[in-house]
């Protein structure tokens, strides 16, 4: 096997792997790696490949290692892995093109896996300098001769030509439902709104920049402090963690006094749990939801694919004027043994207080006047959190005071909960949309007041109002532990990143989110009507077809441009039939020094096949075309008799 | 082929023996009015053959020895002051003659090299701003010591391109070597030859060797070959567009000598090593190779269309 061409294979598997190594196994990481470089050595020092025994050796111990470390052989994870380590094998038994050829067709089916790790641009394009790879390889295989330059260009021309039918494929592919191959779990193990909350849990989620949703509103966008969106609403607490409890009350909410409408488009990234997030409260979703007595919109299966909808909602609204007493008998529920000076304090106020309202009040300005900080490094508190934290530190994020403040409500006989979510988000003002980023992740309260129904309140907003009115950067000291991103980088960075946003945004809706319903609006809009994926698939089957036959055409086309003359087409049967009695004519030798061959090997046709030869010379490179001796030549080289 | 160009040939060969091939490659050479290089170890023959041409042919000659002391102004000429009119006078170096033989090339300094080069490729000389055309014909055999031995300048690839060919001499089979051993001696031989042809006659030959025809499908053959050691991957870069015009006429004038008025794809191969060998370069593990094989391999990697 010529040395180039491993080194081009070699540097294909390595592509194609490395993108794997993270989610590999370490030891099936290290061993591929491991045998990569062997490879590399052996073949720079030309030494024999590895035998037969050894390589079985390895083969089976490191399936047999994959099996224990999976604790099966069977599944996507475990395929993904035996298909790296085989396909690395296989480079160590390389020796006919054969070889090669499997090789190469390999690495083209396993680069698809990389898909089932990620979807984003990068992953694409570093796919498609893979494939260039992996194609310029086979090019190698084919035409060895041919030098780097040259094939690379036929490399990328041959990719250029496999872009119609891509584009038909993808247009007209039959979606199923749901992505293609049923994404699992495992891929979204990413970070997201939990359905409870202990102090530190929110501003461990602050730290990630990824993107939770973004939303492009219809007209003007409400005003940032009206931008709360509703995660899980949490009710039980015990003491240090807030969950959502239970209950099985399913009555929908009735929200009265409706006001401000607004419309708005979510592209959910998928976080895998069954809600979606809506601004308060929502009035409408495209998609089928349940929207529960506690506002949460909820979906029947977790969105475990990128979702998009589309939404209306009223910023301004009364909610559950009448509240079920079983539901305001929950937003008093309080684990009576912890945090007995918070306790105290909230029986202090219910004393001196006139109503509810005035409780809520009281509370805010004690926030706001007790040297309360807001930090994303609070210390760590101890059993009687609200109590250590009231009392001593001083010091939290949103889940402190959120957490503090319906302890206190509740302590003070103010039904309240607790919500989670997101607030505000950063304006991308070239695709004009926001981006809600897991650092907007917040938690607020709602108290229910007598004739007012359930009331937001942001506890957060008493202490760091710019938090709300401004985000997270503003309200932080710039040398918190905040993502670099959150922070406030430079302008020109911030266009970048906005930008890049903007064209990952549209990469989601376009290519990743094409899905059947995309699908056929499309194809309507193109013109075609009652589709059915019958239909589709039929239709992608004549295009395919139509796209193979134009570049056929064109081949054959070139084929008959070239097609040889008739003087030519009589001299290349001549030397066919010369070749059967062992004189083939070399493709490089010349009429003449044909001859001379043959007149050395047969004697007998010397005289006559020199002249044929001359003919033809004169006929084929000469200036003067008779007609005559064209019909000559053309005569004695059919009566000639070998 | 003309009696005359047949009787050049046969005289050359009494004298240079074993050699035919070089003899009509240098031939060739100068139909096609082009410029040859001759590469090969002292004394086998390189001289001689400039000398029997230039007889033979009946052109005027002139010999440079090139060695590293040798200035420009040796080669073309310089104006000198005379007294008698206070004018000064060119006095032409030796340079302006129909044949040049540029003994040792590669051991003059590049100044010196590049000075020949010039006049070569333009055929005219400017000394002191005034420009003189040289004779015509105009005909220049270069000799180069192999590029290992000690003291030379090797000539860089753009001006090896001035050089229609480069053949290499080699040493006699056994058989020519007893007669060159036996003979006499040949400097007494070479005094005696008598020029076969008037300097119109070989320039006359020069313009029907331009007429020869070259076919379409012929030309298919050349431009495959270019485009052969374009993409393969052995060589550093492939050949010129000049480097096919010059295959091209070195062709027609190989088809002259064979008496043909149209080229074949043999003259192509004939006079393929002659015109390419010098013009590439082998890569990484061919390089080790010979010339002459790597042009072998060439031409038998592409087929005649």
């Amino acid at each position: 096997m010529n040395k180039a061409l491993t080194y081009g294979l070699l540097l294909s598997i390595l592509m194609v792997i490395a993108p794997h190594a993270e989610h590999l196994p370490l030891w099936v990481s290290s061993l591929c790696l491991g045998l990569l470089l062997w490879r590399t050595y052996l073949t720079y020092s030309s030494n024999p490949l590895p035998k037969r025994w050894l390589l079985m050796l390895i083969t089976f111990a490191g399936t047999g290692g994959i099996a224990v470390n999976f604790h099966t052989l069977f599944g996507r994870e475990v395929g993904v892995t035996l298909l790296m380590l085989l396909a690395t094998l296989k480079l160590m038994e390389l020796r006919k093109p054969r070889d090669a050829m499997v090789l190469i067709y390999l690495s083209c089916f396993i680069i698809i896996t990389n898909f089932f790790y990620s979807q984003s641009i990068p992953t694409a394009l570093y796919m498609l300098a893979t494939l260039m790879v992996i194609v310029t390889a086979w090019v190698h295989l084919q035409a060895p001769n041919i030098a780097l330059k040259p094939r690379l260009r036929i490399a990328a021309v041959l990719l250029m030509q496999a872009l119609p039918l891509t584009l038909i494929l993808f247009i007209l592919f039959p979606r199923v439902q749901g992505p293609l191959w049923g994404m699992p779990q495992d891929a979204y193990a990413s970070s997201g709104l939990d359905d409870k909350m202990s102090p530190g849990s929110l501003s461990r989620l602050s730290l990630s920049e990824a993107v939770a949703f973004r939303v492009s509103y219809e007209g003007k966008p409400p005003l940032r402090n009206q931008m709360y969106w509703r995660g899980p609403v949490l009710w039980e607490f015990d003491g240090r963690t807030w969950t959502l409890g239970r209950t099985a009350l399913t009555s929908p909410p009735k929200f009265t006094e409706l006001g401000q409408e607004i419309d708005y488009v979510v592209t959910l990234e998928p976080h895998n749990k069954i809600w979606l997030f809506a601004l308060d409260v929502p009035n409408k979703l495209s998609v089928p939801v349940t929207l529960t007595y506690d506002f949460q919109v909820l979906r029947k299966e977790p969105v475990t694919a990128r979702l998009r909808y589309t939404a209306r909602s009223n910023l301004s609204y009364r909610a559950n004027l009448q509240e079920a007493t079983r539901q305001l008998q929950r937003g008093l529920q309080l684990p009576k043994l912890y945090n007995p000076r918070a306790q105290k304090l909230a029986a202090e106020w219910r004393a001196n207080s006139a109503n509810d309202a005035a409780i809520v009040r009281t509370a805010l300005s004690y926030f706001n006047q007790q040297g309360f900080q807001y930090t994303l490094e609070p210390p760590l508190l101890g059993v009687h959190s609200v109590d250590d934290f009231m009392f001593g530190s001083k010091q939290g994020f949103c889940e402190h005071y959120a957490s503090a403040f319906v302890f206190l409500m509740r302590a003070a006989n103010v039904p309240a909960r607790v919500v989670t979510g997101y607030q505000g988000g950063e304006f991308n003002d070239v695709g004009n949309y926001y981006i809600v980023r897991q650092s907007d992740a917040h938690a607020w309260a709602e108290v229910w007041l007598e004739g007012q129904g359930w009331v937001r309140v942001d506890p957060t907003g008493a202490i760091a109002p710019e938090r709300v009115q401004l985000g997270l950067s503003a309200s932080v000291l710039s040398n918190a532990a905040l993502p670099f991103m959150a922070r406030n980088p430079p302008q020109w960075m911030r266009d970048l990143r906005l930008n890049w946003d903007t064209l990952a945004n549209q990469w989601n809706q376009w290519v990743l989110g094409y899905d059947t319903e995309r699908q056929f609006a499309f194809l309507t809009r193109l013109g075609m009507e009652s589709i059915t994926w019958q239909k589709i698939a039929l239709n992608m089957l004549a295009g395919l077809g139509l796209v193979i036959a134009l570049f056929a055409l064109f081949m054959l086309r070139h084929l008959i441009t070239h097609q040889p003359d008739k003087v030519q087409a009589a001299w290349l049967k001549l030397c066919r039939k010369l070749a059967k009695y062992g004189l083939p004519r070399a493709a490089h030798e010349g009429a003449l020094d044909y001859a001379e061959r043959i007149a050395a090997a047969r004697p007998e046709l010397a005289d006559v096949f020199f002249d044929l030869a001359v003919r033809y010379s004169a006929l084929r490179y000469g200036a003067n075309q008779d007609e005559q001796a064209r019909h000559e030549f053309l005569q004695r080289a059919a009566a000639l008799k070998v | 082929m003309s009696q005359s160009l047949h009787n050049v040939i046969q005289q050359a060969e009494k004298i240079i023996l074993g050699k035919p091939q070089q003899i009509r490659l240098a031939l060739a050479c100068l139909l096609a009015r082009g410029h040859l290089l001759i590469e090969d170890l002292p004394g086998v023959g390189k001289t001689t053959l400039a000398h029997v041409l230039s007889r033979t042919l009946g052109l005027q000659f002139q010999r440079i020895q090139f060695t590293s002391d040798l200035l420009p102004a040796d080669i073309l000429g310089v104006s000198v002051y005379q007294r008698d009119n206070g004018k000064f006078e060119f006095h032409p170096g030796p340079i302006f003659a129909q044949m040049i033989l540029a003994d040792e090339i590669n051991r003059a300094t590049p100044k010196a090299q590049s000075a020949l080069l010039e006049a070569m490729e333009e055929q005219q000389v400017t000394v002191e701003g005034k420009t003189r055309p040289l004779p015509s014909p105009f005909f220049v055999i270069a000799t180069q010591n192999p590029a290992y031995q000690i003291g030379t300048y090797a000539l860089p690839e753009s001006q090896l391109d001035r050089f229609l060919m480069r053949i290499q001499m080699g040493y006699p089979d056994a058989q020519a070597e007893r007669g060159l051993l036996s003979g006499v001696d040949r400097r007494e031989i070479v005094a005696q030859l008598t020029p076969q042809m008037e300097s119109s006659e070989l320039l006359a030959m020069q313009k029907s060797a331009r007429e020869i025809f070259v076919s379409p499908a012929l030309l298919d053959y050349v431009q495959a070959i270019l485009r052969y050691t374009r993409e393969a991957a052995r060589f550093t870069h492939g050949l010129s567009p000049r480097a096919g015009l010059a295959l091209l006429s070195a062709s027609r004038a190989w088809a002259l000598l064979d008496g043909r008025d149209a080229v074949i794809p043999e003259d192509v191969q004939a006079i393929l090593p002659g015109v390419v060998s010098h013009r590439l370069q082998a890569v990484g593990e061919y390089s080790k190779q010979n010339s002459d094989v790597l042009v072998r391999e060439l031409v038998e990697a592409v087929a005649i269309p």
